[in-house]
């Protein structure tokens, strides 16, 4: 498989991303976090425990997985629901490439839009005590890699992504994750929080997965998810209006 | 030479067969794929341009397979039917992102923009565009490499007159330049002005090939049906009878009408008003009962 990346693919892709209504759920996620930040701080004052809370219940939890969700889903599945996608693909640039471009839009998009306001968050929560904000920070970029690439697939494959994406990404990571052992072991935020936790100090970050586990399991998502994505588009069908 | 070869072609989805076993080639100039909506026109123009694969049978260009083949797409300049584009562009954006992907650069972008006549335009937002103008952008985007290949589906699709005829001359153009030029159409009028070959699909089925006299005398001598009400239809009928352009009539009593086949469109219609002048009888409702696309299609099917 060749990797390439096209600009021109890539320029298609930022605008339409940041171009759409859905772009403001983007907008609006991180300034819910940081106003959350900012109240509990001024309520609790600063302490470690409650920013670890804070950090890992709400932003890498349900915010990186949702940024994830539109951007990944966001930078394939539009183009291909309208048709706009023939443009694309009535070109002599190999699919990989397209998707391998596409890929490193949403992965920008996401650690933009999630890890950015996360280290902000963690630096008016505690000030980076116990090095709290530096370990979610890095929990939020290892995850955007898997989050941006799985739900890149699931806009190739499937019209539903959105839906199969907030159900994998509150049902599974958040719900299943916390009452079934075996599903925390297969979630891309119990793999991220491993790094975190070789991080921060004083135990306050836990992870379920070892890391070299989570290591493996990273990257194989990650590559096997784009592998995929770039032969289902190879085989892009569109049936006639008629 | 660009030639697209089809051969034995079938694609059906589920249960449902699109396109049924079609073989025809397209060469040089301009093609007009005609047939009623739903015919399968769309699946076949998809399959030829890489978006379908056919469920049997090989669609290729210069005997290289179109399927799965993105390189294809240095010679094949595709013009979608569905109005969907990168609506947030401008015109001039659009065209050059697809230069780009093309490896090409501005100057191709505008040789494209100025074969179509859209500089005027160019710095607008496609989404202000009317259905024209975008017709006329997804022409240039399909130009800028400057193809031996340009298939269009339903290309005049909410054009208005002017339009229409521009964009006819500049297809006839690039027919006359040598390139392989394939557009489908629901309209025989629209097909007849402008290919040169015309291929027929009826319900999936390649129904007849040929140039356009060819194809409108096919349409014309078919057997026509006209519904008549006269003074005295029985003696219409007997008069009418006696000639050989007349295949059959039918007296409908409930209706108070006559069902008449003719099977030569131009004597019969010269025939009817002499005879009931010479017999002396009024003729009070002549139409004629199945002019429809459809029914024209579907008989040049079981021809």
């Amino acid at each position: 498989m060749s990797l390439a990346y096209n600009p021109t693919v890539a320029r298609l892709t930022y605008r339409a991303l940041l171009g759409r209504k859905r772009a403001m759920i983007l907008f609006c996620l991180p300034v819910l976090l940081i106003a959350i930040s900012v109240a509990v701080r001024a309520l609790t004052g600063a302490d470690d425990q409650v920013a670890a809370d804070v950090l890992g219940g709400f932003a890498l939890a349900t915010m990186v997985p949702l940024i994830g969700v539109i951007a990944g889903t966001g930078a394939i599945g539009p183009e291909i629901d309208d048709g706009s996608v023939v443009y694309l693909l009535s070109k002599p640039v190999k699919r990989p490439t397209i998707i391998f471009t596409k890929l490193i839009v949403a992965i920008g998009v996401t650690m933009a839009f999630s890890a950015v306001p996360t280290f902000i968050a963690g630096m008016i929560l505690n000030g980076n005590g116990q090095q709290v904000a530096v370990a979610y920070t890095i929990a939020a970029l290892v995850a955007s890699i898997a989050y941006a690439a799985l739900f890149l697939l699931l806009g190739t494959i499937t019209k539903h992504a959105v839906v199969f994406g907030l159900v994998y990404a509150l049902v599974w990571e958040t719900l299943f994750g916390s009452l079934v052992e075996g599903a925390r072991t297969l979630s891309v935020q119990q793999w991220a929080l491993a790094l975190a936790e070789k991080v921060a100090g004083n135990d306050l970050v836990k992870s379920d997965v070892g890391l070299p586990a989570a290591i493996v399991l990273l990257a194989a998502v990650t590559a096997g998810a784009t592998w995929y994505a770039g032969q289902k588009l190879r085989s892009l069908t569109l049936a006639g209006d008629d | 030479m660009a030639t697209i070869e089809i051969d034995h072609a079938s694609r059906w989805f589920g249960n449902v067969v699109a396109v049924n076993d079609v073989t025809m080639t397209i060469g040089p100039g301009v093609t007009g794929l005609l047939g009623p909506n739903g015919a399968g026109k769309s699946t076949l123009i998809n399959m030829m341009g890489g978006f379908l694969s056919p469920s049997t049978g090989s669609v290729t260009l210069d005997g290289r397979p179109i399927w799965r083949n993105e390189q294809i797409y240095k010679e094949i300049g595709l013009v979608p039917e569905r109005e969907a584009m990168y609506d947030f562009l401008t015109g001039w954006e659009f065209v050059l992102a697809n230069a780009e992907l093309h490896g090409l650069g501005k100057k191709a972008a505008q040789l494209a923009i100025a074969t179509v006549e859209m500089e005027y335009a160019q710095d607008r937002k496609i989404s202000t565009y009317s259905k024209g103008m975008r017709q006329r952008v997804k022409m240039a985007s399909a130009l800028v490499h400057d193809p031996s290949v340009l298939l269009l589906d339903e290309p005049f699709n909410g054009m208005d007159p002017r339009q229409r005829m521009h964009l006819m001359d500049l297809l006839r153009r690039m027919g006359a330049e040598g390139r392989t030029v394939l557009f489908s159409s629901h309209i025989l009028e629209e097909v007849e002005q402008l290919a040169s070959h015309i291929e027929v699909i009826v319900a999936g089925r390649h129904a007849a090939s040929g140039d356009f006299r060819r194809i409108r005398r096919l349409m014309t001598d078919r057997p026509h049906r006209y519904t008549v009400r006269s003074s005295d239809d029985r003696k219409l009928a007997a008069a009418l009878i006696a000639d050989p352009s007349t295949a059959g009539i039918e007296v409908d009593l409930t209706e108070g009408a006559l069902l008449i086949q003719a099977v030569d469109f131009g004597r019969f219609t010269e025939l009817l008003p002499r005879v009931a002048r010479d017999q002396g009888i009024r003729l009070l409702t002549v139409s004629p009962s199945d002019e429809s696309l459809e029914s024209v299609f579907s008989y040049l099917v079981t021809a």
